[in-house]
């Protein structure tokens, strides 16, 4: 039975033989979309095997809404997991291997076909039902996989990898029903390589390297923990040089980059919040006209870059 | 709350709709994948060869074909004990209960299961329930037509034998033993594939304990299948040189212990699965 809306991971560690897998993991998700990010072999499948049961902590406790893997009538009823492993049960159809899922369920013929139509009509493979799973594309299968995972209406969906595979069509319609899944209140556990495209929809990160969780948390508060690389903030405005001088008197402030074009100003600096309210002040004093100010690595893949891609700082 | 009243509360509370509408879904989708496949042939080509070899004999060879029919009551003996229990029964069943499992590890498919509101031992019992009826319904097949043709080559004496004489009592023997076997080999078999990456050698050494069980002691022979089974065929064979090692049984058991103590010992093999497919984990690039 549901007790929270939680995903709890208590001193996790798994170890296959002496291989690490990850080690003391302590998590607590809230509902929205998570993104699981690090290079392979970073451990985030093993934390989402861990999550569903398919493989077994080696120590420490894991609870999915307050249930566990353990029991699985109830426990799957809420969660859905669209695993990385391209394969199906040999000889099936599309529409067979969704029904055939659906069939475990104890639901009635009609309710699984059901069931099974809306799965397949979400991820736009309708035409391509009947067909064997054997003669599918990659991409299709892949989407197959994911309707396959959603076709019972779960509360969890962990996502493995979704947009391998997917070519740029295919892609932005997965991102836009990840989307509208998340919108729904589901909540979504999505590990990909694919950054940019999951930092638009993530609520929050969890950077993985070698097993071990490296930072947590809503993707701009990870950001102004990592004190080492200061923000970047571009600007546009009519008069850069002006902002950039009265910028410069400042301590946080540690670089001010004009743009060739004369319009714009790329800023580093140290305290992100100070600067906002510089920059309100600067901007009625000097009467600067101001297009744009947006954060240029306030981003999963810039923080990503930070902590694991550039032997950046820990949080 | 002591561990009985537990286990009372826990069966009481038991989703038995939803487990058994779960069984029938699974039996469902392994059936068709045990009886229609291709990979699925080569039972049927192990069940049916002595049909096949029977069945051409008597058509091509019609002369030869005829004996007496005390003599075939004894060859149909000989072939049951021989092929079908030692042979047919044992790899088709070594082939088929090992695959319901480890043939999903070698596709990649099992976690689809595992992924499943479906409770691991309702799973186990699913896939052994479609391991016996698929085994247990071409073998049974095969020797009713293997029985059909030894006595229906014997015309008018034939049907007597079967229908005023011993025959159909001998026929349900044979069917039972072989639902049996099913039942005795599946569960050993399907155990040992939850134990083995690779059971070919665990096969053997299967194999080997049933041919030679009769040379332990009478303790140790009790944990043979082929011990229970043997004692089920309803025709002894005269013990005839090295044949004699494995058709005479030295401490004989009566068959209302003979099938309890089988489907006992399926039944603790089987619990012994459920329990370790409990914490099975999907590691197909290990496997």
């Amino acid at each position: 039975m549901k007790t929270n809306d939680k995903i709890i991971f208590d001193n996790v560690s798994k170890f296959y033989g002496e291989v690490l897998g990850v080690n003391r993991v302590n998590l607590s998700l809230p509902p929205g979309i998570t993104s699981l990010v690090g290079p392979n072999g970073s451990g985030k499948t093993t934390l989402m095997n861990l999550m569903t049961g398919l493989v077994w902590p080696t120590q420490g406790s894991i609870s999915v809404l307050g249930m566990t893997a353990d029991r699985p009538e109830e426990f799957f009823r809420y969660v859905g997991y669209c695993t990385q492993f391209d394969s199906f049960p040999k000889g099936v159809t599309g529409y067979e291997f969704i029904r055939q899922s659906l069939s475990l369920r104890g639901l009635s013929g009609a309710e699984t076909h059901r069931l099974t139509m809306e799965a397949i009509e979400r991820v736009n493979l309708t035409e391509a039902a009947q067909r064997k799973v054997a003669g599918y594309s990659k991409g299709m299968r892949q989407r197959m996989r994911l309707a396959q995972s959603i076709a019972h209406h779960p509360t969890v969906l962990v996502l493995d990898e979704p947009l391998n595979g997917l070519d740029p069509m295919a892609r932005a319609e997965s991102i836009a029903l990840f989307e509208a899944l998340g919108k729904e209140g589901m909540h979504l556990v999505i590990s990909s390589h694919v950054l940019h495209e999951v930092d638009r929809i993530s609520d929050q990160v969890v950077l993985m390297s070698f097993g071990y969780v490296v930072a947590e948390g809503m993707i701009h508060g990870v950001r102004s923990e990592v004190k080492e690389h200061p923000m970047q903030i571009l600007v546009r405005c009519d008069r850069p040089s002006v902002l950039a001088a009265r910028l410069f008197s400042q301590n946080h402030v540690v670089e001010a980059k004009l743009n060739t074009d004369g319009k714009g100003l790329l800023v580093r600096t140290q305290d992100a919040d100070d600067f906002y309210l510089l920059l309100n002040r600067i901007v009625v004093e000097e009467k600067l006209v101001l297009e744009a100010v947006a954060p240029a690595d306030d981003d999963v893949n810039s923080i990503y870059q930070y902590l694991i891609g550039g032997g950046g700082g820990t949080v | 709350m002591n561990q009985t009243t537990k286990s009372r509360a826990f069966l009481h509370d038991a989703p038995w709709r939803l487990w058994t509408a779960q069984l029938a879904a699974v039996l469902s989708i392994e059936l068709k994948k045990n009886l229609f496949r291709r990979r699925s042939l080569w039972i049927y080509f192990v069940a049916f060869a002595p049909v096949l070899l029977i069945g051409g004999l008597a058509i091509y060879s019609p002369g030869i074909a005829h004996g007496n029919l005390e003599g075939d009551t004894i060859t149909l003996a000989r072939t049951f004990e021989v092929y079908y229990l030692r042979l047919g029964l044992f790899f088709g069943c070594l082939g088929l209960f090992t695959w319901l499992f480890r043939g999903e590890i070698v596709e990649k498919s099992l976690h689809y299961y595992f992924l499943s509101p479906v409770r691991r031992e309702v799973l186990v019992a699913g896939k052994f329930l479609a391991g016996v009826i698929t085994s247990a319904s071409l073998f049974s097949v095969s020797v009713l037509l293997f029985f059909s043709i030894t006595y229906g080559q014997f015309g008018r004496a034939g049907r007597s034998f079967v229908f005023a004489g011993p025959g159909l009592g001998h026929l349900f023997a044979y069917l039972g033993t072989t639902v049996l076997a099913c039942l005795g080999y599946g569960a050993v078999f399907l155990a040992l594939s939850l134990i083995a990456k690779n059971p070919v050698l665990p096969g053997i050494l299967v194999l080997l304990w049933e041919i030679f069980h009769p040379v332990f002691p009478a303790m140790l022979q009790k944990l043979s299948i082929t011990f229970y089974l043997k004692q089920l065929c309803p025709v002894t064979i005269p013990p005839e040189g090295l044949m004699a090692l494995f058709t005479v049984v030295a401490e004989p058991v009566s068959p209302w212990i003979a099938v309890p103590g089988l489907v006992a010992l399926s039944m603790a093999v089987l619990v012994f699965a459920s329990f370790r497919i409990r914490r099975m984990e999907i590691s197909y690039l290990a496997d």
